[in-house]
């Protein structure tokens, strides 16, 4: 094999199964699939029917013995994957866990250095692959520097610049805003145009890549392949299509349906507000945002929108209680305050939880303790809240958010899903009149988004107030209320929903 | 914005251009030579050939004291400690109840107090001007040593630039879910420890996904190429004598002095 060849790489499994070390049961098994060199494959299932796990195989990474057991085979133009190193490349979903490296040029290098190219010739090829992926940064940029959107693309340079004959991406857009999703969409398959690459991609957000791929492959929760072929076929296929709504899907002229109508209620009294605010990350850095007005009323929505790093987590942060207000003022009116003091800057962490709850982007971030029923039962513990009081609340969030069978399990080993639903049932248990929301919906599938949307819509007409931060219009118009605009420095009501 | 621990603060300046190996044997023999003896002509001598060469990091003094300053104030609660605590010899300086300063003591106290200056500024002097990328690239390339522990190592110390920044959103995470520090210095220390705890968590999390990444890009397996070839230059010539010369010109001044004192006898 010359070094560099971009021959597209055909993938063969063959009743291939693969159980995790450790776990009793298979992630994935009885999987029987052949793909051409050259074909573009969009890989859907049900969180948990092992694509990601699929994927890892193929890139070679999924481990040995020691991490876990393999049935049949998988084969790269007919050998195992990791006798076929460089051949395949994997681009994940988190764009912060896959750069190595601190500048922009250095991280492309990087395959094509381990694979031994000759350095002319890696250079070349670094400036081929940001080339191929629009990304027009000076080669020693730093990579921390760049946008969600950017890193993702130079993830994709990074892989590109070995060569690869089959690219395998596992959810790469999940992460994004949509302009970046867009980006990243656009530079794969100019890519793919260009060196005729075999494609395998995971996503379930299916639209953004119905249109690019030639085949749709969809795993069965219970192991198998449910079903493959054209993507107007599958996609158009009934029986199919209430599979993949079912198992969360986001099918193309599809919503999920939603349990709760919108709230009718028309707003109460103002719970909280901003007057000139101006909101910054830390206490000597730049403020990001100046001169923001807001009014949160009882029973109300507003969702914060605008571009990525515009400053939205920021203000929604400084609203939370969480984040000193750089100038201007946040203020709570009595009936939240409740004798704390009107600046929930200055409240304590069991006057807060009580008052405000907030849910972060990462809800890894959120957890504190080694079972479920712990990190629900946290907030009101440290509120002082009586057992007799928490429990059967604490019981009937877990019913309602489908968290009772996973009382025990460890928070870290949920799924996606399960850990955003338990992230936002944390936050209810202390009962919190405000509650604010950082990009609730990233990366969920769509049940679980719709659960989120009928759950939130409930608390607006109970008379709560909730604040998101989002990228996705669906929800914006699911929730209704109003919509605050981040741009340029500043923020301004745009026409409610 | 996170602080970006694998970037050096400088541009242009003519230390950055030098291999980095270079810099670490000047600063190496630098230290060994103030750290051989406990005397302040020796550490006085260095520190001020450290200060005279600081203008080639291209670094104001104001910026310089701005990251240092922890050091300095270090060094001067080691001198006073020193010349409170060491044997009384010499001219009573100054008598009050406990306090007691002598000519002895305080030139005792003076001596660590330049010592640690003198022993820590190479490392700064190294660190602010020395892209860990290229010193990673110069271990790998000029001193063999094998590239997976030297990529590894650079990798995971760009990832510890990262976790000022997940220390601070964990932070606020646990102040939203009720584990703020409020409360008694105990419940402080028990938080401290909590978030510690996340923190590593996190970091061990995030390793693991990074090193996944890195063996989909082939690292690990086989012969590796550097795409950046780390070089010497007429630069690094100047630089290595420059450390000598300075070590040399410690221990002999303080031996002409007679206060070298070895350590080791």
């Amino acid at each position: 094999m010359t070094v560099g060849s971009t021959r597209p790489v055909a993938a063969t499994a063959d009743g291939w199964g693969w159980r995790h070390a450790g776990r009793p049961g298979f992630a994935v098994r009885g999987v029987d699939l052949h793909i051409e060199p050259g074909e573009r494959v969009l890989l859907l299932g049900a969180s948990g029917s092992g694509k990601s796990t699929l994927l890892s195989a193929l890139a070679g990474v999924l481990g040995d013995a020691e991490e876990g057991e393999q049935e049949g085979r998988i084969l790269l133009d007919g050998e195992p994957p990791a006798a076929r190193r460089g051949r395949a490349g994997l681009v994940l979903q988190d764009p912060d866990s896959q750069i190595v490296l601190a500048r922009v040029g250095d991280e492309v290098a990087f395959g094509a250095e381990n694979l031994s190219v000759p350095p002319p010739e890696i250079w070349r090829r670094v400036r081929e692959s940001l080339d191929d992926v629009g990304l027009d940064v000076p080669l020693d940029r730093s990579t921390s520097a760049l946008s969600g959107g950017q890193k993702q693309r130079l993830a994709l340079a990074a892989v590109l610049a070995m060569r690869p004959g089959l690219l395998l991406l596992d959810e790469p857009t999940a992460n994004l805003d949509p302009q970046g999703v867009t980006e990243v969409r656009d530079a794969v398959v100019r890519t793919l145009d260009r060196t005729n690459a075999t494609l395998v991609v995971v996503e379930h957000r299916v639209a953004v890549w119905a249109d690019v791929v030639d085949r749709v492959v969809v795993l069965g929760a219970g192991g198998g392949i449910l079903a493959d072929g054209p993507p107007a076929a599958v996609l158009g296929d009934p029986a199919t299509r209430s599979v993949l709504a079912a198992a969360g899907v986001w099918i193309p002229g599809w919503r999920p349906p939603l349990a709760e109508a919108p709230g009718t209620r028309t707003p109460g009294p103002e719970l909280l507000a901003a007057r000139g605010l101006s909101v910054a990350r830390t206490r000597r850095g730049p403020a990001v945002l100046e001169g923001v007005g807001l009014s949160l009323p009882e029973g109300s929505a507003l969702s914060i929108v605008g571009a990525n790093g515009s400053g939205k987590s920021t203000l929604a942060l400084t609203l939370a209680g969480l984040l000193r207000a750089r100038a201007g003022t946040v203020a709570a009116a009595d009936t939240l305050a409740r004798g704390a003091g009107a600046d929930p800057a200055r409240w304590k962490s069991a006057q807060l939880v009580q008052r405000i709850g907030s849910v972060f982007q990462d809800p890894e971030h959120q957890f504190l303790t080694g079972t479920v029923v712990q990190e629900l039962e946290f907030g009101p513990r440290s509120a002082r809240i009586p057992a007799a009081e928490y429990g059967p609340r604490v019981e009937a969030l877990a019913e309602r958010l489908r968290l009772t069978h996973l009382l025990h399990a460890n928070p870290f080993t949920l799924s996606g899903g399960e850990k955003r639903r338990l992230s936002v049932a944390t936050v209810l248990a202390t009962r919190p009149a405000v509650l604010v929301l950082d990009e609730p919906t990233f990366g969920q599938d769509a049940g679980t988004w719709a659960e989120l949307v009928g759950l939130l819509r409930g608390l607006v007409a109970e008379g709560r107030s909730v604040v998101s931060v989002t990228h996705d219009d669906d929800f914006t118009r699911a929730l209704g209320g109003g919509i605050l605009e981040v741009r340029a420095g500043s923020a301004r009501p745009t026409a409610a929903a | 914005m996170s602080a970006d621990l694998s970037a050096p603060v400088l541009s242009g300046a003519v230390l950055l251009r030098a291999n980095p190996l270079s810099k670490l044997f000047a600063a190496g023999i630098v230290t060994v030579a103030v750290m051989l003896s406990i005397d302040w002509v020796s550490a006085a001598v260095v520190l001020s050939g450290e200060l005279l060469l600081m203008p080639l990091l291209g670094i104001s003094a104001r910026r310089l004291l701005l990251r240092i300053w922890p050091l300095v104030a270090a060094a001067a609660v080691g001198g006073y400690g020193t010349a409170l605590l060491a044997e009384k010899t010499g001219r009573v300086l100054l008598d009050a109840g406990p306090f007691l300063f002598t000519e002895g003591s305080v030139g005792a106290g003076i001596a660590v107090a330049l010592r640690g200056l003198a022993v820590a500024l190479p490392g700064i002097f190294l660190m602010i001007s020395t892209d860990p990328t290229d010193l990673a690239d110069a271990l790998g390339q000029k001193l063999r040593l094998p590239h997976r522990f030297v990529l590894s190592a650079l990798a995971a110390m760009r990832l510890a630039g990262l976790l000022l920044d997940q220390w601070r959103t964990l932070g606020l995470a646990r102040h939203a879910r009720g584990a703020g520090p409020d409360g008694s210095p105990l419940a402080r220390v028990r938080d401290f420890l909590g978030q510690s705890f996340g923190l590593l968590v996190q970091a061990i999390r995030r390793a693991t996904r990074l090193a996944v990444a890195m063996e989909a890009r082939g690292f690990g397996a086989g012969p590796r190429t550097w795409a950046r070839e780390s070089t010497f230059s007429a630069v690094d010539l100047w630089v290595a004598a420059a450390g000598a010369a300075l070590a040399a010109a410690a221990v002999t001044a303080a031996v002409a002095a007679g206060t070298w004192n070895l350590l080791l006898t």
